[in-house]
C-alpha cells in the first residue's frame, strides 16, 4: 500500500515526466511530500501562473506533455489563465491541483474553490476525483486526452484526503473513454477528392496552422508544397512548419501579415488549410477571404471545420496522417505563370520599415533572426513585439517559436522560456518581451537565477503598451488612454540585482556590438532595448476589411 | 428551426453543467431540455430542444459530441420519431366550473390528479402542440402553475440509440 500522493508520482514517472513546475500548499501537501524522494525535479516557481506558462512553453518546445502541480483556491485560481492559454493553442498539459478534503467540498472551506467548474469551458477535460482507487486510471486518462487528438490542458483536481488515503498501486497499460474517439485517419475518398482538386486548380496557396507543428507534418507539408509547388503562407502558430527562407514560403497571413501571402490568398483558386481554425486574426472579414477560392479543410477536431469558413472539402483527421495519404496520389507539377505572379507580389510588396536614427524593433528581430541563423528556440509575449517577430524573424523548423497565439496572453513569455529552456536545454532559447508584457510575469526572474538557466532576454521597451497605442491611433483618433509607463524600473539594473548580466541599448549600432557576445556568453542576459517608441506594426488591415486591404 | 437532439452521455457528476455551460458560452438556445437514466444505469439521456440555422445545429452537434462523457448525439427531428412531453397545471376552478373543466381534460384525455377547495391539478401527457392546445383552453379559468417536464423523444420502430457493443458513438 502506497498513499495516492505516492502514486500520484509514480504515475507520473510511467507516463515519462522528467520534471513538474509547481507551488505547494496545504491542500497539496501529500503530493508534495511524495515529490521529496521522488526522480522527477520539481520546479519551484513564484506564482502559478508561472507554472502553467512553464509547462506549457516545455510542452511547445518538446512536443511532450506540460505538468504543473498546484494548491488549492487561489493556487488553482492563478492557473486559469495559463489554463485557458494552452487551451486555446492546444497545448497539452496535465494540470493536478489539491483541493480540501472531500467531508468540506461545498463548504465555502478555506482555499477551497470549484476549480473543475470554473476551468469547464477551458480544459479539454477536468477531472474532481473522490474515489482513491480510481486515482491512476484518471492519471492514465488524462495524459490520453491531453496528448491525444487535439491535444489541449487536462486538469485533475484531488481532495487531500483523498491523496492522503492509502491504495494498492496499479498503473493501467491502456484506457478506454467510451466517449472519445478521435479521427485520426482522413476518410480516403475525401482525400482522392483532395488530389483532384489539386488538380483542377492553377493558384494553390496552402495555409499552414498550428497543428501541422503538433502532429509533426513539417516533412510532409515540405514534400506536398514542392511536389505540387504551392507557395505556403502561415498563421502565427504554424510558423516554423514550413523554413520560413522556402522560395515557396510566404511567412505569415493575416490581420499584420505579409501582403503578399495576404495577397496571394485573397487571389489563390485553391486555398488547403492544414491544421488552421481560420482564427479571426488570419482571415480579416471572412467575406472577404480567399473570395475565389475553393477550400480544403484538414484539421482533426471536427469541431473546427465550417465554424468560421464553409469549406468546399471538409477532410477530419490527422494533418500528417492525411498528407502521408495524399502525396503517393499527387505527380509532380510546375507553378508557372501562378509563382510568378506570387514572385511578384514578395518584389513589388515586401515587409519593410523606415532605417532612420535612433534603434528601430525591426531592426532588433532582424539582427537576432540573422545573428542566429534561425537556430534556437524564440519565446515571445504578446503585442508588437511579437508581430515583429513573426513578421522579421525567419523561422526554419517546428517548434522553434513559443508564443500565445489564441488567447494573447501578456506575460506568457518569461516563465514559458524558462519552460522552453528546461524541455530543450541544448537549445540557444532568446526571450522577446515588451516593456508591458514582461512586468506582468517578471517575478518568475526569480525562478530562472534560481535555476541557473542561460536565457537571453530582449524587451522592445518602448516605454508603453505600443499595440494598445496603435489601436488607438488608428481607431480612436490618437486619443491615447492609459498605455504610457511613466515609470518601469531599469530593467539592466533589475536584471543585475537577479543575477544576470543587464545591458542598455538605444542605437542600432550599439546593439550591434553586444548581441553576439550576449548571445555567446555562458548564463542569462537581458538587453533592454530602448527602441522609437511611436513605431507601428504594418501592413495592418482594419476592422471590416479584407486581407488584401491592409495599410502601411 | 427547431431540433430535437437525443444525447447519451455517462452518467457523472457535472456532466449537466458542462452541456449546459456548452449551450450558454456558445450563445446557442435551449428551449428545453429533459435528462434522465436510461436502460443503462452508467449512461443518461438528455432530449435538447434548441432553435438553430443549419450551420449553428452543425456546431452545436460537432461541439457537443466534443465534450469527453458525451457518448453519442442524434438529430432526430427529421427521423420517424415519437415524441412527448408532460405537464401540471393547476387550474382555478370554482365548484361551478368544475364540470366545464373536466369536459374539456376528457376531450384531451388528460387527468385530473387532484381537487383542492378553489383549485384542480390536471396532468396531461402528450405532444408538444397538445400541451399547448390544453394550456390554451384552461387559461380562461385562470391557470395558477403551470411546469412542463420538457419533451423526451425516441425514434420509432427498431432503430434504436443505445451504447450496447458498437453503437457507441464513432
Amino acid at each position: 500500500m502506497i498513499t495516492v500522493g505516492e502514486a500520484v508520482i509514480r504515475c507520473l514517472e510511467k507516463e515519462g515526466v522528467e520534471l513538474v513546475f509547481g507551488y505547494p500548499g496545504g491542500a497539496v501537501l501529500p503530493v508534495y511530500d511524495a515529490l521529496h524522494d521522488a526522480k522527477i525535479k520539481h520546479v519551484l516557481v513564484r506564482n502559478e501562473q508561472g507554472a502553467v506558462h512553464a509547462a506549457n512553453g516545455y510542452a511547445r518546445a518538446t512536443g511532450r506533455v506540460g505538468v504543473c502541480v498546484a494548491t488549492s483556491g487561489p493556487g488553482a485560481t492563478n492557473l486559469v489563465t495559463g489554463i485557458a492559454t494552452a487551451y486555446m493553442d492546444s497545448v497539452p498539459i496535465v494540470l493536478i491541483t489539491g483541493q480540501v478534503p472531500t467531508v468540506q467540498v461545498g463548504t465555502d472551506a478555506f482555499q477551497e474553490v470549484d476549480i473543475t467548474g470554473i476551468t469547464m469551458p477551458i480544459t479539454k477535460h477536468n477531472f474532481l476525483v473522490k474515489d482513491p482507487a480510481v486515482v491512476p486510471v484518471v492519471i492514465k486518462k488524462a495524459f490520453h486526452l491531453a496528448r491525444t487528438g487535439r491535444p489541449g490542458p487536462v486538469l485533475i483536481d484531488l481532495p487531500r484526503d483523498v491523496t492522503a488515503a492509502e491504495i494498492e498501486f496499479e498503473y493501467p497499460e491502456q484506457v478506454q473513454l467510451k466517449g472519445y474517439k478521435p479521427t485520426f485517419k482522413g476518410h480516403p475518398s475525401q482525400i482522392a477528392q483532395a488530389a483532384k482538386m489539386i488538380y483542377e486548380s492553377t493558384r494553390p496557396v496552402i495555409l499552414t496552422g498550428g497543428g501541422v507543428i503538433s502532429s509533426g507534418a513539417a516533412p510532409e507539408l515540405l514534400k506536398l508544397a514542392e511536389i505540387i509547388s504551392a507557395p505556403v503562407a502561415s498563421t502565427l502558430m504554424g510558423l516554423g512548419g514550413f523554413p520560413g527562407d522556402h522560395k515557396l514560403s510566404l511567412g505569415m497571413a493575416g490581420l499584420h501579415g505579409t501582403r503578399y501571402a495576404n495577397m496571394a490568398i485573397t487571389n489563390s483558386d485553391l486555398l488547403i488549410g492544414l491544421g488552421v481554425r481560420f482564427a479571426d486574426r488570419v482571415t480579416g472579414t471572412v467575406g472577404k477571404f480567399a473570395p475565389k477560392a475553393r477550400v480544403i479543410h484538414v484539421d482533426v477536431d471536427p469541431a473546427e471545420i465550417g465554424k468560421n469558413v464553409q469549406p468546399h472539402l471538409p477532410i477530419v483527421g490527422d494533418v500528417k496522417q492525411v498528407l502521408l495519404t495524399l502525396l503517393p496520389l499527387l505527380s509532380p507539377r510546375e507553378g508557372g505563370d501562378w509563382l510568378a505572379e506570387v514572385a511578384g507580389y514578395k518584389r513589388d510588396y515586401p515587409l519593410e520599415y523606415t532605417r532612420e536614427n535612433g534603434l528601430k524593433p525591426q531592426y532588433v528581430i532582424e539582427k537576432l533572426s540573422g545573428v542566429t541563423r534561425g537556430e534556437g528556440i524564440v519565446v515571445t509575449d504578446v503585442g508588437q513585439h511579437q508581430m515583429w517577430v513573426a513578421q522579421y524573424f525567419c523561422f526554419k523548423y517546428p517548434r522553434t517559436l513559443v508564443t500565445s497565439g489564441g488567447l494573447g496572453c501578456m506575460g506568457y513569455g518569461l516563465p514559458a522560456a524558462i519552460g522552453a529552456k528546461f524541455g530543450r536545454p541544448e537549445k540557444q532559447v532568446i526571450l522577446v518581451s515588451g516593456d508591458g508584457s514582461f512586468q506582468m510575469m517578471m517575478t518568475e526572474l526569480g525562478t530562472l537565477a534560481e535555476q541557473g538557466l542561460t536565457l537571453k532576454i530582449f524587451i522592445l521597451n518602448n516605454k508603453r503598451l505600443g499595440m494598445v497605442r496603435q489601436l488607438q491611433e488608428f481607431y480612436y483618433d490618437k486619443r491615447y488612454s492609459a498605455v504610457d509607463f511613466s515609470f518601469s524600473p531599469d530593467f539592466a539594473a533589475l536584471a543585475g540585482i537577479y543575477g544576470l548580466s543587464g545591458y542598455t541599448v538605444d542605437t542600432g549600432a550599439a546593439f550591434d556590438a553586444v548581441v553576439e557576445e550576449v548571445l555567446a556568453g555562458e548564463g542569462p542576459a537581458l538587453v533592454n532595448c530602448l527602441v522609437e517608441p511611436e513605431e507601428n506594426v504594418f501592413p495592418m488591415v482594419l476592422a471590416g476589411k479584407g486581407l488584401d486591404e491592409a495599410i502601411d | 428551426m427547431r431540433h430535437t437532439l437525443a444525447v447519451l452521455v455517462e452518467n457523472n457528476p457535472g456532466v449537466l453543467a458542462r452541456v449546459a455551460g456548452l449551450f450558454s458560452r456558445r450563445g446557442f438556445n435551449i428551449e428545453s431540455l429533459a435528462v434522465g437514466r436510461t436502460e443503462n444505469p452508467a449512461v443518461s439521456r438528455m432530449t435538447i430542444m434548441v432553435e438553430a440555422d443549419d450551420r449553428v445545429l452543425e456546431q452545436v452537434i460537432k461541439q457537443l459530441r466534443k465534450l469527453i462523457e458525451v457518448l453519442k448525439v442524434q438529430d432526430v427531428t427529421k427521423e420517424e420519431h415519437v415524441d412527448r412531453e408532460l405537464a401540471l397545471m393547476k387550474v382555478n376552478a370554482e365548484p361551478a366550473k368544475r364540470a366545464e373543466i373536466i369536459q374539456i381534460v376528457e376531450i384531451f384525455r388528460a387527468h385530473i390528479v387532484d381537487i383542492g377547495r378553489k383549485t384542480m391539478i390536471v396532468e396531461v401527457t402528450g405532444d408538444e402542440g397538445k400541451v399547448n392546445a390544453l394550456e390554451n383552453a384552461l387559461r380562461p379559468f385562470g391557470l395558477k402553475e403551470l411546469v412542463r417536464t420538457g419533451k423526451v423523444a425516441m425514434l420509432r420502430g427498431t432503430r434504436d440509440m443505445t451504447t450496447n457493443g458498437k453503437e457507441v458513438e464513432e
